[in-house]
Formats: structure tokens, C-alpha cells, sequence
């Protein structure tokens, strides 16, 4: 029946890419999202609005793309989103505007995200950028952290006419977007740098190499450096690690080690100084989207790659399309599999990693099956890199350097969701630095929260 | 971009550079340390604070050039900058947080190896600027990479000089003059110890015969140095600490240092490889089969 399977993206072969760092999605061009487009049903209440977290006036958009005004449908989105171009790629659509979608409950939901994709593509390539305040209000507010909080809480300040600097500890802007996700799901050159840019178009100036809690502390930027408010976007930064034997030795990494050698330090390209880690067979543990990440970067860079997850494939937090891809590029899948310990050789370099088998038992806190390990089960998975992807946990740089402001026990900011206000006066926190790691969008979504929670302190 | 104001070489192999960097400056305190990166294409290099000066907004770092990144850095000159140069990092040296009166009751040693004599001189020049007194051993391999001889004279207690061959001072090791204090009836409280790994392996093993309670400061692979990466975790007694943040300064008698050594090692054969590529620079064509780098 017409209209009931959406317009195929056209993506690089599996085989073609498992070679390359190139994106693995090629998106549509003008004809297919037009045909896209015309799917929409442009519903009175449209259910994918209220999925989105920046709630972006989705058939709005799409309409717009349907009269082939393009332009248009860039101004809509960007009046609810800084970064168009990163949610349309790196989205997880299938839970938000897409799950959503009424097409959806009979045949393919409209594709959301590749659409979002196209606009913010064609205003690049178009060199249309967003529109920039009319004039400065004379309020200063800095914003700690260059990652999707502080981007988002940043452009929609400096709209508002506020002179807003943002602090980055890193040489390079974009926090997450530039060090975790790898260039084959987000170029950063194509991609990342631009939508930096296109903030940086509003106003914003970016300081690098300033890490807020050493170099300068939140109490300094406002009773020293003339700042109003401050927003804290600092992320999600520190790795966990199992705590089995043998975790220290060497070939042993954290995905964030491993992604921000080959993303932020381009180590694995050969005119970089920073060494990467070489590998024949690696090992990751983990099932979420970093891990597919990590996972997908060993396999282009010539390794057999498996991913050790300790549940079942119903519970891999991943987006599908990771999950996906990864299958089709040749990552194998170990699951309900968990490492107990790391084994090392006379020189203290991974040789293998003991596993157990699991089996999935009585549901546990989060309502999934808890995995229990299967008794006797116990072997070896030949490896010389293993890469621990088990989440991260907020950085107490910050925390542990100011006056007064609360945290809970899991060291994450205490903030009011609507608003980003905390418990001290003038600052303001969200994203991953609140809430744990989570997603692009919902720290996009906290980021404006934070501009809204500051305008109105500020306006007071 | 960071600019060089000062270069020059304290001893063969041995540079000293100052380096503009005033919220740096403005913040930091023995003990701490700052990353560099020398260019667009370059690696993220831990250096520990060797001097500041808050007022003029400068920070002083001392190195031996190992790399091909540190070989790089070396090659600039007063006038040069440096792309980026990040800091400060860790926590600061314990000394710092301690009661005066209790430190002045104290009888403090610093044991330095090399070119980590550079990181200890802040802290004795502190500790001297608040009534302080510390006892001080700089050992070298032989004379010409002594280096800190003077500056530290005007700072230490009491300064003794050795070298391993002899060729300058007391002969023989950091550890050995340690042994030669202790028999001339010399005793201490505190020791902190900075130096080669293997170094500050081998004199906490002598400062533990003593009942020394001894801080060593680590310098392991970093990539961020802000906690992000854990590439710097180090076991400390039973637990895993990451020495960017939870360090540098750690307990030199619970610090494994076997597994330090090899994590330190970890990258010799790319670093090796990337230190030929630099000193033979657009000669360099990965064909000839001496690097690997064709493979």
C-alpha cells in the first residue's frame, strides 16, 4: 500500500565501510526527503512534537520541506534546536518523534531524523546560518562545558542578547560530540565543527584549555570576572571500571581512552603524534551506544571485534541502528557473557579475558531480568585489547570546588529540571553533570532549560 | 596560543622553558602539573610545575626531551608558542594543606632524581617562604645533568649533591647518600621522592628501612589529565587511583610500581617509531623496514 515504508537512506556498503572512517549514512538528497516529507500526515496534535525533548514543531518543519523551502523548514528547526545537524544523526528517534509517529502503528513512522538531517545539511552547504541577537542586554553569563549542554544553553542565551563565554577544558570544542562519537556516525570537519561554528556565529566566544575548578573556580567567574549567572555543562566524564584482576595491565582502556585517542587526538591517523592502541582481536564490554562505538572503531582499524555484554539483546541499551550497523559490519555479539577476570602474559599485556556464561533470572530495580552467572560455565576469549565501556560518572571537579552547591550521592548536580536552577544562587547545571550519562537530545534539552532558568533569574 | 619567553638548557638534555599562562599562574601550587600540546598535530604532554610567578602571569617548565612530542617542544625558542597549554592539574602537594607549626617540628628530605629535581624546587621554595626547613639530595648518573645546584642551595637546609660515578659530590645514588646521612646519625620524618619510576622504586624501598613515611610524585601516560580517561591509573595499596586527579602525589610505599613501569611502557614501539619519523623528518617515508612504519 502507498505511503506504508518510508523512503530507504542510502548508506556506504557494510564491507565497504568496516574499511573507512567515512559516515556510514549518506542521508537523502533533495528528491528522496521531498518524497520523505509527503509521507507526514501533518496531524492536528502531532504526537512526534511531544516525543521530541526540545519539542520541535515537526510537521512544521516538514511541510516546509514538502514546498521545497528548505530555508523555511532551517528556521523552524532552529528555533527549538542549536544542533539540528548532530540530533538528526545521533538522535535515538525510535524512542522519541519516531516512536511516536501514527504512520508508525501501521507500516514505517516518517523519518524524523533524516529529514532533520537534510535541512540542517542543505543550510550548511547553503551557507545559511542562524540568526543573531540585535543587540547585547549587558548581562555576562558563562557556560561550562562545550559539549550539547552548553552549546544548546549557550545559543539560546546569546539570541536573547546575552554576552555569553563558554569554558572548555579540552584543546577542542564540542565535549562529547568531538571526543566520544567517532567521524563515521558524526563527521566532525562536516559536521561538528560547523554547528560550533554556527553558535559561535551568535556571539559566543569559546575559551579552551580552561578547566573550571583548577585553572579558575565558579565562585572567581562571579565575584572576580564579572559573570551574572553561570551554567554548568560539565558532563559525564569519569569511566567506570569492573574491578576485576587484571584490569591494569596493559591493552586494557576505557571507551573513553580508546575514543578520545582516535576522535579528539585523530591518533589513528598516521600524521597524529598520539599513539593508538593496535589490536587483532578486541574485546569490548558493554552494551550501549559507546560500546557500539568503540567496537565499530577496533573493526576499522583491523580487528576482530566482540562485544562481551552480560544481558540478552532485548536489554542492549544502544540505539537500534547502532546495534544494527555494527551486526552488519561483522562485530560479534557474546551475550549474556560477563568477564571475571583479565589475563595477562610474562610481559603484562592482555592475552585473554575469562568469562562466564549468564542466564537471565527474577526481574531486578530497573524491571530488567538480572543476570545471574551460569555455574561451571567459565572460558577464555582470546584477546591483546580489551575496552571497558560501563558507563561514566559526573566529574567532581567542579562540585568539590564551589561554595555551596548540592550534590546527591552519585556525585551528580542537584538541579531543578525545568529550569537548571541549583542550590546556590546564580548557577545553574544540566545535561550529563546532573542527571548521568544520557543522551545528546536530553542534554540538549536541560541546556535550554538553563538558558530559559537564567534569562528569568536574570530579568528579575 | 601560549607564548615561550625563556629557553635554554639547564644541563645536556635538560631544558627550561617560561611560559606565558596567567590563569595558571594565578591558581596553581607545588606539586601541580600542566599539559601541553606543542601543535595541531601533536600529543597531549603531562610536564610537572617546576616555578610560577603570579604576578607576571608565567610558569616555568623543565624537561628532558624523550618523544618525538618533547623532542619537538624542545626545538623552540623564546618568541615561539605553544598551542595549547592547559593547567593547573592534580592536587597540589600534601605539604600545603599541613599546619606550619606542625611542619616546622618536622625534619623534611627531598630525594631528586634527574630531571625531576625541577618539580621539587617549588615545594622546598614554599616551604622556605613559610619559615620551613628542608634537607635536600639532587643525584644524578654524572655531573653535567645535575642541574638546580644553585637555586636550591639558597632554598634547602642543608643540600647534598651526588652522582652515581663520582664525578661530582658524594658518590653513588640518592639512596646510598641517604645511608651515608643516616650513619653520620642524621634522621627524618618526612621524605618525598621525585624522579625516574625505577628511581623512586628503589629509594622508597630504602626509605621504608628507615620507617620513613615517603610521598612520591607519578608522571604515568595521560591523555587528558582532567580524570576522563583513566590511561593514568596506578594501584595504590589495594585500590586503583587515577593519578591526574587523584594524584600526582601518592604513598611511595603502597604504589606498585612493577605494573607503573610496564603501564609506562605500553607505547615504546609507537613512540620509538614516531621519535625516528620526527628526527628524520620529510626523509622519513616508512619504506626502509627500520620503523615499521610501512606496515
Amino acid at each position: 500500500m502507498e505511503g506504508l515504508t518510508r523512503v530507504p537512506v542510502r548508506e556506504q556498503a557494510p564491507k565497504v565501510r568496516a574499511a573507512n572512517f567515512e559516515e556510514v549514512c549518506l542521508g537523502y538528497n533533495k528528491e528522496e526527503a521531498v518524497a520523505e516529507a509527503k509521507r507526514c500526515l501533518q496531524c492536528k496534535k502531532p504526537m512526534c512534537s511531544q516525543g521530541c525533548p526540545v519539542s520541535i514543531n515537526i510537521p512544521g518543519f516538514i511541510g516546509k520541506i514538502v514546498e521545497e523551502d528548505f530555508a523555511g523548514a532551517y528556521e523552524i528547526l532552529t528555533q527549538s534546536s542549536s544542533l539540528p545537524a548532530v540530533c538528526g544523526r545521533v538522535c535515538p528517534q525510535e524512542s522519541q518523534c519516531e516512536g511516536k509517529c501514527v504512520r508508525g502503528k501501521k507500516g514505517d513512522a516518517v523519518a524524523i531524523g533524516k529529514l532533520e538531517r537534510f535541512v540542517a545539511d542543505w543550510a550548511r552547504e547553503n551557507g545559511i546560518k542562524p540568526k543573531k541577537a540585535e543587540s547585547l542586554n549587558g548581562k555576562k553569563v558563562a557556560v561550562i562545558g562545550s559539549g550539547p549542554a552548553g552549546l544548546s544553553c549557550a545559543g539560546d542565551l546569546a539570541k536573547w542578547g546575552y554576552d555569553v563565554t563558554i569554558f572548555e577544558a579540552l584543546h577542542e570544542a564540542g565535549g562529547v560530540l568531538t571526543y566520544g562519537i567517532p567521524e563515521f556516525r558524526l563527521p566532525k570537519d562536516a559536521v561538528v565543527k560547523p554547528e560550533v561554528e554556527n553558535v559561535k556565529s551568535l556571539g559566543v566566544k569559546i575559551e579552551t584549555d580552561v578547566i573550571i575548578g583548577k585553572s579558575v573556580t565558579v565562585d572567581e567567574l562571579l565575584n572576580e570576572e564579572g559573570f551574572d549567572a553561570v551554567f554548568i555543562g560539565s558532563g559525564a566524564g569519569l569511566p567506570m571500571f569492573m574491578g576485576i584482576p587484571g584490569e591494569n595491565a596493559n591493552g586494557v582502556f576505557s571507551a573513553n581512552e580508546y575514543l578520545t585517542r582516535s576522535n579528539l587526538m585523530k591518533a589513528r591517523l598516521e600524521d597524529y603524534a598520539t599513539p593508538m592502541p593496535e589490536s587483532k582481536k578486541a574485546v569490548i564490554v558493554g552494551g550501549g551506544n559507546v560500546a557500539m562505538d568503540a567496537a565499530r572503531t577496533a573493526l576499522r582499524l583491523g580487528a576482530e571485534t566482540h562485544i562481551v555484554y552480560r544481558r540478552s539483546e532485548a536489554e542492549l541499551p544502544a540505539r537500534a541502528e547502532e546495534v544494527h550497523h555494527a551486526k552488519e559490519e561483522g562485530v560479534i555479539f557474546d551475550l549474556l557473557t560477563n568477564p571475571v577476570e583479565i589475563l595477562t602474559d610474562d610481559n603484562g599485556w592482555v592475552r585473554a579475558v575469562r568469562c562466564v556464561k549468564m542466564e537471565l533470572g527474577e526481574p531486578d530495580a530497573s524491571g530488567r531480568r538480572r543476570p545471574v552467572p551460569v555455574e561451571g560455565s567459565e572460558f577464555e576469549l582470546e584477546a591483546d585489547a580489551v575496552i571497558m565501556s560501563l558507563g561514566t560518572s559526573p566529574n567532581p571537579l567542579i562540585s568539590s570546588t564551589t561554595e555551596g552547591l548540592e550534590i546527591n550521592r552519585r556525585k551528580c548536580i542537584v538541579a531543578e529540571a525545568e529550569t537548571g536552577k541549583t542550590s546556590k544562587e546564580g548557577v545553574y547545571a544540566g545535561g550529563d553533570a546532573v542527571t548521568g550519562a544520557a543522551t545528546v537530545i536530553l542534554a540538549m534539552e536541560a541546556g535550554r532549560a538553563g538558558a530559559k532558568g537564567i534569562h528569568e533569574f536574570l530579568s528579575k | 596560543m601560549f607564548k615561550i619567553l625563556k629557553a635554554e638548557h639547564l644541563a645536556e638534555n635538560i631544558i627550561l622553558m617560561d611560559v606565558e599562562a596567567k590563569r595558571v599562574a594565578k591558581s596553581c601550587l607545588p606539586g601541580q602539573f600542566v599539559i601541553i600540546r606543542v601543535d595541531e598535530k601533536g600529543e597531549r604532554v603531562p610536564l610537572t610545575i617546576a616555578d610560577y610567578d603570579r604576578e607576571k602571569g608565567i610558569i616555568t617548565i623543565v624537561f628532558q626531551p624523550i618523544g618525538a612530542s618533547t623532542h619537538q617542544l624542545a626545538e623552540l625558542k623564546a618568541g615561539d608558542t605553544i598551542l595549547d597549554f592547559v593547567g593547573p592539574l592534580g592536587r597540589p602537594s600534601d605539604l600545603v594543606y599541613e599546619d606550619i607549626e606542625e611542619l616546622k617540628k618536622k625534619k623534611i628530605l627531598f630525594i631528586c632524581g634527574g630531571v625531576g629535581t625541577a618539580p621539587v624546587y617549588p615545594q622546598v621554595k614554599w616551604l622556605h617562604e613559610h619559615g620551613v626547613g628542608a634537607d635536600v639530595i639532587i643525584g644524578a648518573r654524572t655531573k653535567n645533568l645535575l642541574i638546580y645546584e644553585d637555586a636550591m642551595r639558597e632554598v634547602a637546609e642543608n643540600l647534598y649533591m651526588c652522582t652515581d660515578d663520582g664525578s661530582y659530590g658524594f658518590k653513588g645514588n640518592g639512596s646510598q647518600r641517604l645511608d651515608a646521612l643516616y650513619e653520620e646519625g642524621k634522621s627524618y620524618d618526612h621524605c618525598v621522592v621525585i624522579g625516574p619510576m625505577i628511581m623512586m622504586k628503589f629509594t622508597c624501598m630504602a626509605t621504608k628501612k628507615y620507617n620513613i613515611p615517603t610521598v612520591v610524585s607519578m608522571n604515568p601516560i595521560m591523555v587528558d589529565g582532567t580524570g576522563m580517561c583513566g590511561a593514568c591509573r596506578l594501584t595504590v595499596g589495594d585500590e586503583v587511583k587515577f593519578a591526574c586527579v587523584d594524584g600526582p602525589e601518592f604513598d611511595g610505599h603502597k604504589i606498585n610500581f612493577d605494573e607503573a613501569m610496564k603501564r609506562q611502557a605500553m607505547y615504546k614501539t609507537a613512540e620509538g617509531r614516531a621519535l625516528l619519523k620526527f628526527k628524520e623528518g620529510a626523509t622519513h617515508h616508512g619504506g626502509c623496514g627500520h620503523c615499521g612504519g610501512d606496515k
